[in-house]
């Protein structure tokens, strides 16, 4: 039942051989080796392993990976769009680097993830819409204050 | 130059962490890896009749199946380290895989590996296992009641240790006491929930004999050593590598069936093997927090001055003993009864428990804040019965400034502190007169409103080894740290302890570029590889800092030392005539005759023209060992609302005054503050591990278990007082468990504070809508 699917990840075509029943953020893992995605529940709660696909946040351990055929999935690899060392950084990544918004980091990805769904519909969230908006990410470090800090600090850069 | 110290500068992890470039254990991936599942009992209580794995070896992928009769003469039981003395403590044998009886839901049974993840979960399902169910008990009092049940022949009536501190004259004291206040406290069980679930991968060469072994750990140290206990390898042969670690929160300190269960498979097979647990597995399996069912009493006089408490503690530890869990409710509980107050007579007895659920184990603050909830909540109930005011009554209490160092009824010595200090700080942030005020206003206007205030203090920045030995902790507590310069003058600093998102990859660099007078980029902390790192004893018992970050004080101060002789030589200069200023050692009033750091890095480094008598290189090692714990302390303070009809809480404002002593980046203090918290927060409001009688555990995901959520949670105002400790080098004082200490107590009294009109005194947490409401109903004369 295996069967080869070819997934568009941070702007490349990427060939893996996957049972119907992969999830995604197991393939992006453990396949295409793209582990910043991380497990961090099996229910849908922790939001660790949010991508992006077609732009829009979602939960990659709820997707199966032969659903995401035909659409552009974005990692927290790829978010910057720089793919070398050069050190370049989307603004979220800047914000929550400034404003401490990470701790252990396990929960970051997917935080930034969210996030940047949010702001891409709601550039100027109010800190209501943002903690809102971060619900579906759990982070057990910072207590989400900091993280809310970064959220406005990035809303507030661009 | 400015100092580092003291700076918040940005974290040096980061840029790894935010782009999706750190590895955590479950990301190793290495030639040939092999994956493990472990089929875990669905039984709270049972004998094992038959674990028949036959199917299950035939399945596709399958390489191995393991069960507890496999490895019971191959593998070590799964030791307990803290054999706390005086207290007749009872350890029995914790079989990695179960082999006569199951004794939790979660006990293990075998272990498939399998060519995939996929596979080896596949083949857990064709496993097939005949249970003699026993009836289960999962409530640490009634666990001690005649005709319980009992989970070891070797504990009749399931008590593992009965355990006793006592200073004063309790008594007495009761006797005389004109007031006394009685309360039962249930502590509720906790769930650690660190985000990054537990994961061990091992990879043995059977051609060097060497084990290589990724542990999600926060003290790769203990685990090499209880891998070399459990696995019969010597300790020599064994390197643990704990990388990115994704929170602990203490689950990550004890040592687990698991990681040696898949170094077993990797002997066995000669390829690697990894573990993963799932967040349900690691709802079930990996330790619990809490766990007390509590008796308590507090006397003093008509006006305000306590003089005695006493308790009587059921410590639920589960159904085997985990690592540390003898030490927790007693030791770093019942040692820390008299908090910040000059309490003269305290007697406290604690029975360890077991019962048929996951083992209970360190969870943040571990202890102390079961110490700091009883006694906080005391106090209130106290200045209610004596009719004044419960700040009023704390401040009388207070140890006083002046009279520190300070022996406790209980026996410790605590370091420093001025927690008037502290308190009076936070009601400059708070105007306590104005929100009575509105408090009375309110209630005219039938609006609940309650404050609670907390003045805490706690033992921590674990600690002088010698207590550790005379306290039966199964190792030292000192920390280390080789500080190793290059010779381009750029350091690397190799640490003992590991820390997992406390960020001391930033705040030591912070410390040795100080001592050096270079950037804090030309320093690199390298942590949680054995290979690499000395002998140290992990990140926990907010310890990391003060005991660790002073070794790294120490050694960087000995690279110091010798760079000085070398300097001196270079300048055909007397020591003595050396200051150390902007970054160089220089002749004192010829600023000019001077050498950096970097050219006595390179000087020392290839030794062309070294003093005398000195070996070549420029690094040092040091091993620091406290002379005592440290003491940090606080006042915090909460606003609340309550909803009377619906019984919801609305947190209105918290405030939290810490002193954690001299602080090396107040960025970081502050996020310790904000999650701890949060996480006593979500203790107080909504978390609760829920077992039903038969020991089945309701709350065993994340649909169940309530893990705070932004939208939840308030901001947290902080401020600081700065009283430093004596003990280190540094002055510093831990800061990692103080807001989780201190929360708990402060968001109940705040809600028992709303609703005495009602009559109501006491509400045991969490204080979820559903028992806020039905204390109120009940307290109304309704329906309960």
């Amino acid at each position: 039942m295996k069967r080869f699917i070819t997934l568009n990840v941070n702007g490349a075509a990427r060939t893996a051989e996957v049972e119907p029943r992969a999830l995604l953020a197991y393939v992006l893992r453990d396949q295409l080796d793209l582990t910043g995605t991380h497990i961090g529940c099996d229910t849908s709660q922790c939001g660790a392993c949010t991508v992006h696909i077609d732009g829009r946040a979602v939960k990659s351990c709820t997707v199966l990976a032969m659903q995401a055929e035909g659409h552009a999935i974005t990692t927290i690899e790829g978010l910057s769009g720089d793919r070398g060392g050069g050190g370049g950084l989307h603004p979220l990544q800047q914000a929550f680097w400034e404003k401490h918004g990470l701790q252990c980091g396990f929960c970051t990805p997917g935080m930034i993830m969210t996030a940047a769904d949010l702001l891409a519909a709601k550039p100027k969230p109010t800190e209501a819409e943002i903690r809102h908006a971060l619900d579906g990410n759990l982070c057990r470090c910072t207590g989400y204050q900091n993280i809310v800090a970064a959220v406005q600090a990035a809303a507030g850069a661009r | 130059m400015a100092t580092l110290f003291g700076s918040g500068i940005k974290r040096r992890e980061d840029p790894r962490l935010i782009t999706g470039r750190a590895t955590y254990t479950d990301d190793v991936k290495l030639p040939g890896l092999l994956y493990a599942a472990v089929l875990r009992s669905t039984y709270a209580h049972a004998k094992l009749r038959k674990v028949d794995v036959a199917k299950a070896k035939k399945a596709p992928g399958v390489v191995a199946v393991y069960t507890g009769a496999d490895v019971k003469d191959k593998l070590d039981t799964v030791p307990c380290a803290w054999n706390v003395p005086n207290c007749d403590l009872k350890v029995p044998p914790h079989p990695p895989l179960a082999v006569e009886k199951v004794r939790y839901v979660g006990d293990g049974l075998a272990m498939v590996v399998a060519e995939s993840r996929a596979a080896a979960r596949d083949a857990l399902d064709l496993i097939d296992v005949d249970y003699d169910a026993l009836d289960a008990v999962v409530d640490p009092e009634k666990a001690t009641q005649k005709g319980a049940p009992e989970l070891h022949k070797e504990v009749p009536g399931n008590v593992a240790f009965t355990w006793k501190v006592a200073g004063g004259d309790v008594a007495k004291a009761f006797a005389e006491a004109p007031v006394t206040v009685e309360q039962r406290i249930v502590q509720n069980r906790l769930l650690p929930t660190a985000m990054e679930p537990r994961a061990a991968c091992a990879s043995y060469n059977p051609g060097t004999g060497q084990l290589t072994c990724w542990v999600t750990s926060q003290n790769p140290h203990i685990h090499r050593f209880l891998l070399s206990v459990m696995t019969k390898l010597p300790e020599h042969r064994i390197r643990v590598i704990a990388p990115e670690v994704g929170g602990g929160f203490g689950s990550k300190i004890p040592g687990y069936p698991d990681e040696a269960l898949v170094s077993f498979a990797s002997m066995e097979l000669g390829r690697p093997v990894k573990w993963t647990e799932d967040r349900s597995e690691n709802y079930k399996v990996t330790i619990h927090g809490r766990d007390h069912v509590e008796y308590v009493a507090l006397c003093g006089t008509k006006d305000g001055k306590i003089t005695g408490l006493r308790t009587k503690v059921y410590a639920g530890l589960g159904g085997y003993a985990s690592t540390a869990a003898p030490g927790i409710p007693t030791i770093l509980h019942g040692l820390m009864y008299s908090g910040p107050y000059t309490i003269p007579n305290i007697e406290g007895t604690i029975y360890g428990v077991y019962t048929t659920t996951t083992p209970v184990d360190a969870y943040r603050g571990a202890g102390r804040p079961e110490a700091t909830f009883l006694l906080e909540r005391m106090i209130d109930l106290y200045a209610r019965k004596v009719g004044l005011d419960p700040v009023e009554v704390r401040r009388m209490n207070l140890i006083p400034k002046e009279k520190f160092p300070y022996t406790v009824a209980t026996g410790l010595t605590y370091d420093s502190g001025n927690y008037q200090g502290a308190l009076d700080k936070a009601l400059q942030m708070f105007d306590y007169k104005k929100f009575r005020a509105e408090q009375a206003k309110g209630r005219k206007e039938g609006r609940y409103l309650g404050v609670g205030v907390t003045t805490y203090c706690e033992i921590c920045g674990l600690g002088p080894s010698q207590v550790a030995g005379a306290v039966g902790f199964g190792g030292g507590l000192y920390d280390s740290a080789i500080v190793r310069v290059y010779p381009t003058g750029v350091v690397r600093a190799y640490i003992g302890a590991k820390p997992h998102g406390q960020g001391e990859e930033t705040t030591f660099a912070q410390i040795v570029g100080d001592e050096f007078g270079i950037p804090v980029e030309n320093v690199e902390v390298v942590a949680g590889d054995t290979e690499a790192t000395p002998q140290g004893w992990g990140t926990y018992g907010s310890r990391t800092t003060a005991v660790c970050g002073s070794a790294v004080k120490v050694a960087a101060q000995r690279v110091k030392d010798k760079a000085k002789k070398i300097a001196a030589h270079l300048l055909e200069a007397n020591e003595a005539d050396l200051e150390w200023k902007d970054g160089k050692f220089a002749v004192k009033g010829s600023p000019d005759r001077g050498k950096t750091f970097g050219e006595l890095a390179l000087m020392a480094n290839v030794a062309w023209n070294m003093p005398p008598g000195v070996e070549p290189g420029l690094e040092a090692t040091a091993f620091f060992d406290p002379s005592n714990f440290v003491y940090p302390f606080g006042t915090h303070i909460c606003t609340v609302e309550v909803d009377v009809e619906t019984g919801e809480v609305k947190i209105l404002r918290y405030i939290a005054v810490d002193d954690c002593g001299p602080q090396i980046n107040p960025m970081i203090v502050d996020g310790q503050v904000h999650g701890g918290v949060i996480q006593g927060l979500g203790e107080a409001l909504q978390e609760m591990a829920v077992y039903d009688e038969d020991g089945q555990l309701l709350t065993g995901t994340m649909m169940d278990y309530a893990v705070p959520k932004a939208s939840q949670m308030p901001k947290v105002e902080t401020a600081h007082t700065v009283t430093p400790s004596p003990v280190n080098p540094l002055g510093v004082k831990g800061v990692g468990e103080t807001g989780t200490i201190a929360s708990v107590p402060t968001l109940v009294n705040a809600v028992c504070d709303a609703l005495a009109p009602l009559g109501i005194s006491h509400i045991d947490k969490p204080l979820t809508p559903a028992r806020v409401w039905a204390a109120i109903q009940h307290a109304r004369g309704g329906a309960k």
